[in-house]
C-alpha cells in the first residue's frame, strides 16, 4: 500500500509539472508576445513597457521559466492584468462558490441516483427498470446549460418562484440555499440519470458472486441483498467515476454559473478569456487542475485501500 | 480492461444486415437512428428546406412570437428563427465531423504507436496523453481560447485536444490485447513487415471499437460547440450556431421567450438522438464495451 501510495501521488506530481510546461509554452508558441495580446491593438507603447516589466517578460526565457515554478510552488499564481490583484486571491475567492454549487449538485443526484439504482435492480427487467434506462439516457444527453435556461425561463421568469441571478446575499443562508436550488438542480439532473445507470450495472455485475447467492441461500429478502451486500461492492466504482466525473462537473458548473450569473471559478474564467487577462486564465487552470489531481489521486488511494486487487496494477510495471 | 480479445476474427463480427435490423428493432437506437437520420437530413439540405436567408434582418419585425410566416418567431435583429436553427445544424454537423473525425485519426495513431511501439515511446506517449487528460477539459478549452482567440478553427483544434488522449488510451489498450495473438505471431513468423502487421491486420481490429466510441461522442461535441458559442467562444455571429441562437434567445428571454424556448429543442434533440443511436449502436454491433452485467 505505502508502495502504491508514493507511485501514485508520484505520478499525479509529475503530470502536474507536464501541465505547468505545456501551459507556459503554449504562451510562448504563439506569435506576439502576451503583453499585446493581453493589452490588444490600441495599446500604447508605455502601457505595454509597464506590463512587459511587471510580467516579467524582459528577462531571459530560463530566468522566467525559473520564477513561474519559484514562484507557482510559493503559492503566487502571478497577477491579474487589469486591476494588478494576486491571481490566487481572486481564485480563492470565487473557489468555496463553486465548491458549494458541486458539492450540493452531486450530494442530491447521489442519494436519488443510487436509490433508483437499487431499485432497478430490486425489480430488473420491470416497467420502472425499462423507463429508468430510457430516461437516465435522456438525462445524460441533454446539455446543462441548456437544462439551466430553461429552469430559469420557467422558475424564475414564469413562475417568480426562486432568483434568476446571483448566489444570494451575504450572511442570509436562507437567500442563499434559494439561490442554491436551480444551478445544483442543472447539474445535478445528468448526474441521477448516470449514477443509477452505473449503480445498475455494476451491482447486476456483483449479483452473479457466491457470497450474494450464499446470502439468497439463506433466505434473506432480495432488498436487504441489494441495499446491505451487492451496494457495498458497488459503490466501488461508483467512487471512481465520482472523481474522475469532478471535471464535467466543473465545466457544467462554468456554463450553469454563467447562465445564473453566480460568482465562481466558472464566471471568473469566463470574464478572464473575454478580457484576454493570460495570468488569471492560466492560473484558475493550474489551480483546478491541482485540485482534480488531488481528487482523482485521493479518490484512487481510497479505492486501493477499500480493493486490494487495484494495487497490483503498478506491480506488473 | 480485460474485454481486450486475443482472437478475434472477422467472422466473429455480426453481419451489417443483422447489426441493423438489431439496431431498428429496439425503441432505443431506433429512436435514435431516426433522429440523427433527420438531424444530417436537414444539415445537408438546409438551403432547400430553409424558408428564409439565416443572414436577412428584418430589424422592424424584431423578437416576433411563432406565426405563419415565421414559425419559430425572428430574433433581436428579425432574422428568421427556423431558417438560422436548420442552418445551425449545418455548423454543428461540419465541426462534429471534423473534429471527431480528426481527433479520431490522430487517436488511432497514436494508440497503435504506444501499444505496439517500442516500451520507452508507450511510457512517454502515456505520461503526456495522462497529463493532458488531468486538465479539466473546459478550462483547458478556454485556455487555448485565450491564447488563439475564439474562432471556428481555435473552436476545433481545442475538440481534437481534449479528446485525442481518451482515443488513444482506447487504440493502446486494444493493439495492447492483440500484439501477441496467434493471428498476429503467426503473421510475424511469416516475416510480415511491421507496418503491414499495424496497417493490414492490426488496424481493422482496433477501429472497430474507436467507431463506436467516436460516434457516441458526437453528442459531447455538439454540446461543446453549443456551450462555447454559447459563451460567445466558440462560432462567431453572425454565423448561426444553436449555441449563439441559445445566447441570443437568452439576451432577450423577458421580452420573447420564444426564441431561447425554440433554439433549446434541436440542441436537446439531437443530442439525444446521437447517445440513443450509439447506445443501440454498441448493443448491436460489440456487446463487449457494454458495461458489465451478466
Amino acid at each position: 500500500m505505502l508502495r502504491y501510495t508514493a507511485k501514485r501521488t508520484g505520478l499525479a506530481v509529475l503530470n502536474l509539472l507536464i501541465v505547468m510546461v505545456a501551459m507556459y509554452a503554449m504562451v510562448f508558441l504563439v506569435p506576439g508576445d502576451p503583453a499585446s495580446v493581453a493589452l490588444g491593438p490600441r495599446a500604447t507603447p508605455a502601457l505595454k513597457a509597464e506590463l512587459v516589466t511587471r510580467m516579467g517578460l524582459d528577462q531571459p526565457i530560463w530566468r522566467q521559466v525559473w520564477n513561474f515554478f519559484a514562484n507557482a510552488v510559493q503559492g503566487n499564481l502571478g497577477y491579474d492584468v487589469w486591476s494588478g490583484r494576486p491571481v490566487l486571491d481572486q481564485i480563492l475567492e470565487a473557489f468555496p462558490n463553486t465548491l458549494i454549487l458541486g458539492g450540493v449538485a452531486l450530494g442530491w443526484a447521489l442519494v436519488l441516483g443510487v436509490a433508483l439504482g437499487c431499485l432497478a435492480v430490486v425489480w430488473r427487467g420491470g416497467v420502472l427498470d425499462t423507463l429508468l434506462g430510457l430516461l437516465s439516457v435522456s438525462m445524460i444527453a441533454v446539455p446543462s446549460f441548456v437544462i439551466a435556461i430553461y429552469a430559469l425561463l420557467v422558475f424564475a421568469v414564469w413562475l417568480n418562484w426562486l432568483p434568476a441571478i446571483g448566489a444570494g446575499t451575504a450572511g442570509d443562508i436562507g437567500s442563499q440555499v434559494r439561490a442554491l436550488i436551480l444551478p445544483s438542480f442543472a447539474i445535478g439532473i445528468t448526474w441521477v440519470g448516470y449514477l443509477a445507470r452505473l449503480v445498475r450495472a455494476s451491482m447486476l455485475e456483483v449479483m452473479g458472486e457466491a457470497h450474494i447467492r450464499t446470502a439468497r441461500a439463506f433466505g434473506l429478502s432480495e432488498f436487504r441483498i441489494v441495499t446491505r451486500y451487492a451496494l457495498r461492492l458497488a459503490i466501488i466504482p461508483t467512487l471512481a467515476v465520482l472523481a474522475v466525473g469532478f471535471g464535467s462537473i466543473l465545466s457544467a458548473a462554468v456554463f450553469v454559473e454563467t447562465v445564473f450569473s453566480r460568482p465562481g471559478i466558472g464566471t471568473l474564467i469566463i470574464s478572464a478569456v473575454a478580457k484576454r487577462n493570460y495570468p488569471l486564465v492560466m492560473g484558475t487552470t493550474l489551480f483546478m487542475t491541482a485540485f482534480y489531481l488531488f481528487i482523482v489521486t485521493a479518490a484512487d488511494l481510497v479505492i486501493a485501500r477499500l480493493d486490494p486487487r487495484v494495487r497490483d496494477v503498478f506491480r506488473g510495471g | 480492461m480485460s474485454f481486450a480479445a486475443d482472437s478475434r476474427t472477422d467472422g466473429a463480427r455480426p453481419r451489417p444486415r443483422g447489426a441493423l435490423g438489431r439496431l431498428m428493432s429496439e425503441p432505443m437506437g431506433a429512436t435514435g437512428a431516426v433522429l440523427v437520420a433527420l438531424f444530417i437530413a436537414v444539415a445537408l439540405f438546409a438551403p432547400l428546406i430553409a424558408p428564409y436567408d439565416p443572414l436577412a434582418l428584418d430589424i422592424p419585425a424584431k423578437l416576433q412570437g411563432p406565426s405563419l410566416a415565421h414559425p419559430a418567431g425572428t430574433d433581436q435583429l428579425g432574422r428568421d428563427t427556423l431558417s438560422r436553427l436548420i442552418y445551425g445544424a449545418r455548423t454543428a454537423l461540419a465541426i462534429a465531423m471534423g473534429a471527431t473525425g480528426a481527433a479520431g485519426v490522430i487517436g488511432l495513431a497514436l494508440g497503435m504507436m504506444a501499444g505496439y511501439g517500442p516500451r520507452w515511446l508507450d511510457g512517454a506517449l502515456m505520461l503526456v496523453l495522462d497529463s493532458l487528460a488531468s486538465l479539466p477539459m473546459i478550462l483547458f478549452a478556454l485556455a487555448v481560447i485565450t491564447v488563439l482567440g475564439p474562432s471556428a478553427t481555435t473552436l476545433v483544434f481545442v475538440i481534437i485536444l481534449v479528446s485525442i488522449s481518451g482515443y488513444a488510451r482506447l487504440v493502446r489498450a486494444q493493439t495492447l490485447g492483440l500484439a501477441n495473438a496467434e493471428f498476429i505471431q503467426a503473421e510475424r513468423t511469416m516475416g510480415a513487415s511491421n507496418l503491414r502487421i499495424l496497417f493490414r491486420h492490426l488496424m481493422p481490429n482496433v477501429v472497430g471499437p474507436l467507431l463506436i466510441v467516436l460516434s457516441m461522442d458526437v453528442p459531447v461535441v455538439i454540446m461543446l460547440e453549443a456551450g462555447l458559442s454559447y459563451l460567445n467562444l466558440g462560432i462567431r455571429p453572425p454565423v448561426p450556431s444553436w449555441g449563439n441562437i441559445l445566447y441570443d434567445g437568452y439576451s432577450s428571454l423577458r421580452q420573447q421567450p420564444a426564441l431561447v424556448i425554440a433554439a433549446g429543442v434541436p440542441l436537446v434533440l439531437s443530442t439525444i438522438g446521437f447517445t440513443f443511436l450509439g447506445e443501440g449502436l454498441r448493443d448491436a454491433l460489440d456487446p463487449r464495451l457494454k458495461g458489465g452485467g451478466p
